[in-house]
């Protein structure tokens, strides 16, 4: 949407199309459900707190699927819990996104092996948008998939879903 | 209190119910009792005034292989302060044993989790349910010929 | 105080008009998703209107398996980054707490350089997990600002391990017998100014939080724990001196090289409530990280020259046998069962973890109070869930 700043020099008046413009509401103000589960969580905190300010994406922690764009994912699943992230994905309004945060939640982490009661990775459960690598991630990887994200989002269309 | 005085304490008070107590030639001394008789064991522990253990740091479920379990208590004393590691085996076929946690109620949530990790029942137990895992999981994880399960739910659990 | 519940669910209570009204329990849910549970806690609230009669918490959201993985791990050394993600708050000290079992177990010493790198590794990374502690209670209790200022601070201790290890929450970092590597040439200097700077911001955290006219409302007086209590539900670290129990593994048990500092074990007094409630608990932690401070401006300066890396053993072999050993972690006692058989790899290892117990006393300290208080005592515990659950 970066076009859209040029049209503000002599009037109100703006011109684009609609999917531009759902789309960059929709990118410019990612509600997320905090779904801190493990490790990660604590990584998201850091990421939403003083020295790396996710409010500037604007991306705001909701304690509730019902107001929440987008679930992060942070941390180990297990097959306990497992049943509980789809019914809370299950509650999230249409379009909802899933970011997939550290390695348990993308595959299993280094629970894939003997992990009994872990579940080797959220994919199993609930569809993924973006998965972000690492354990845990860096707060700047959390950034980079909210970032691939929001291009994720950039690219989409009213009339066929992008792939 | 050292270790040899609370062994000779407690052979006098329970004589052949004390199975074993080792204290060269291992890393931390302990003493083995008869499964039977561990609830009376644990309440004079508790409550004779020279032992006093009133404070049970860790109550652990083992597998020791050769077809038996066993479950170790470990206890302090916050007044006279000396600890004590107490063992006892129990055949894996049926694994019984009379619950501790009416004398240290921290005990009811270590025996709820040797009961899901390992099959461990703790007779007399107010709560005895799976405390990690969930209610419908098949066997016990712990023990070593626990088999992972293919499905859990419909959810594939092997990766 | 608990709010006065009078009467039974059965017995219904008479309004002034004189009418009868029914009285009945009912069944709450709360969590395992809930922003004030600090992770995956479910707890069953069993409430008579506003009051809570019982509470039931369901743990095992988070059960990763660390058992089995440590039985199933090929070496000893492997099972440390499990350790790291039992208290992904506390990495350091779990990692101490292990290394202490596995050298108990194998008869040996490192040297003095090691103890006192450790030391000041788990007394920064104390101040880390209180920081977050303090922080997520103040927002569990409606103040958003103290968690910024706390993560502020945190940060910075964050970045120092970063330095050292490479990793800001899990560091593979203390090795059986010794340490994955020394420490940077400029750490020494850059924990004294972090010690300068941040000394002056307890006592900000203090006008900003504790207190504060609505945080002491909100805390004291609620969720009392008392002393005997805490001793039978076998509780530990601020939990139990919250309590007034003056006990400290530091002190009462030394492990590494603790005896050589001069410090104090804060208790909770009942400065603004009783003994034992949750401001008190709130205002160890907070006491704790001055005397951390302490510790760490005792230990920087001499800091003996050497080699980290010497007494770390090529090959694990320990003799059969079984050890207990226990140390302070942020939250209490951390233990660890380690059984060997006499293979490279441990038999059974069982983490005592310090979350567990101080949870399962939750019932005792909920019984009586309102809804919104429960939320006020889960916070107070300070719980992590990967050790709870394990």
């Amino acid at each position: 949407m970066g076009l859209l700043d040029r049209q503000f020099n002599n009037s109100n008046v703006i011109i684009t199309s609609m999917e531009n413009l759902l789309n960059w509401a929709r990118l410019s103000s990612l509600w997320q459900m905090q779904f801190g589960l493990a490790c990660c969580a604590i990584e998201m905190m850091a990421a939403a707190a003083s020295n790396y300010d996710f409010d500037r994406f604007g991306v705001i922690p909701r304690a509730t699927p019902r107001q929440s764009d987008v679930m992060i994912v942070a941390g180990t699943v297990t097959l306990k819990m497992a049943s509980r992230i789809k019914r809370l994905y299950d509650q999230m309004s249409e379009p909802r996104y899933v970011v997939s945060m550290g390695s348990c939640s993308n595959c299993g982490g280094p629970y894939w092996e003997h992990g009994y009661h872990v579940l080797k990775g959220v994919d199993r459960v609930i569809p993924v948008d973006v998965y972000v690598p690492g354990c845990p991630p860096r707060p700047e990887a959390l950034m980079e998939g909210i970032i691939k994200l929001q291009e994720k989002i950039r690219r989409e269309s009213l009339v066929k879903k992008s792939a | 209190m050292t270790f040899d005085e609370i062994t000779k304490r407690l052979r006098d008070a329970f004589g052949d119910a004390v199975v074993e107590a080792k204290s060269e030639g291992v890393p931390e001394p302990f003493l083995k009792v008869a499964p039977g008789k561990i609830h009376e064991i644990a309440a004079l522990l508790n409550d004779d005034t020279v032992l006093r253990f009133d404070f049970l740091m860790c109550l652990s479920g083992v597998d020791n292989g050769k077809e038996t379990l066993g479950v170790v208590y470990h206890l302090y004393s916050m007044e006279h302060r000396h600890r004590l590691a107490l063992k006892t085996d129990l055949p894996a076929a049926d694994p019984k044993l009379s619950t501790v946690s009416d004398i240290w109620p921290t005990a009811n949530w270590h025996e709820r989790e040797a009961w899901d990790m390992y099959g461990i029942v703790f007779e007399n137990h107010p709560d005895l349910r799976r405390i990690l895992l969930p209610e419908d999981y098949p066997g016990h994880p712990l023990r070593k010929d626990f088999k992972v399960p293919e499905f859990y739910n419909g959810m594939k659990v092997p990766y | 105080m608990p709010a006065d519940s009078t009467g039974t669910a059965d017995t219904p209570l008479t309004t002034s008009t004189g009418r009868k009204i029914r009285r009945e329990e009912m069944v709450l849910n709360m969590g395992p998703q809930h922003p004030s549970t600090h992770g995956v806690l479910r707890l069953e609230l069993v409430v008579d209107g506003e009051i809570v009669v019982d509470v039931i918490p369901h743990i095992g959201y988070l059960h990763r398996c660390f058992e089995k993985h440590s039985e199933a791990m090929t070496n000893y050394q492997q099972v440390i980054p499990y350790c790291d993600r039992l208290d992904y708050l506390a990495s350091m000290n779990m990692d101490w707490a292990y290394a202490l079992a596995g050298e108990k177990l194998l008869g040996i010493e490192v040297p003095e350089r090691v103890e006192y790198i450790r030391v000041i590794m788990a007394e920064l990374q104390r101040i880390a997990s209180h920081l977050l502690a303090l922080g997520t209670y103040g927002l569990d209790v409606g103040a958003f600002t103290p968690f910024l200022f706390m993560f502020r601070d945190r940060e910075k201790i964050l970045d120092l391990f970063e330095m050292t290890c490479g990793a800001r929450l899990l560091y593979n970092y203390i090795w059986i017998g010794g340490l994955s590597h020394d420490i940077p040439p400029d750490f020494v200097t850059k924990t004294k100014e972090f010690c300068r700077y941040f000394r002056p911001n307890i006592k900000e955290f203090n006008d900003l939080l504790t207190f504060n006219e609505i945080f002491i409302k909100r805390t004291a007086n609620i969720g009392i724990l008392p002393a005997d209590v805490a001793v039978s539900y076998a509780c530990s670290g601020p939990m139990l001196r919250g309590s007034g129990v003056k006990f400290d593994l530091r002190k009462d048990d030394p492990y590494g090289i603790y005896d050589k500092f001069e410090w104090d074990v804060p208790v909770g007094t009942g400065e603004v409530g009783t003994v034992g409630d949750c401001w008190d608990r709130y205002m160890v932690r907070m006491r704790e990280m001055e005397q951390s401070l302490n510790i760490i401006e005792q230990a920087i300066d001499r800091i003996p020259e050497g080699d980290v890396k010497s007494a770390v053993p090529r090959r694990i072999r320990p003799a059969a046998g079984d050890v207990y050993v226990r140390s302070e972690s942020p939250r209490g006692e951390i233990g660890f069962y380690l059984v060997s058989d006499g293979t490279g790899s441990p038999y059974r290892l069982k983490a005592r973890s310090p979350a567990f117990v101080n949870l399962s006393v939750c019932p005792e300290i909920c019984r009586g109070y309102m809804i919104a208080d429960i939320v006020a005592i889960v916070g107070s515990v300070d719980i992590v869930l990967g050790e709870v659950d394990r």
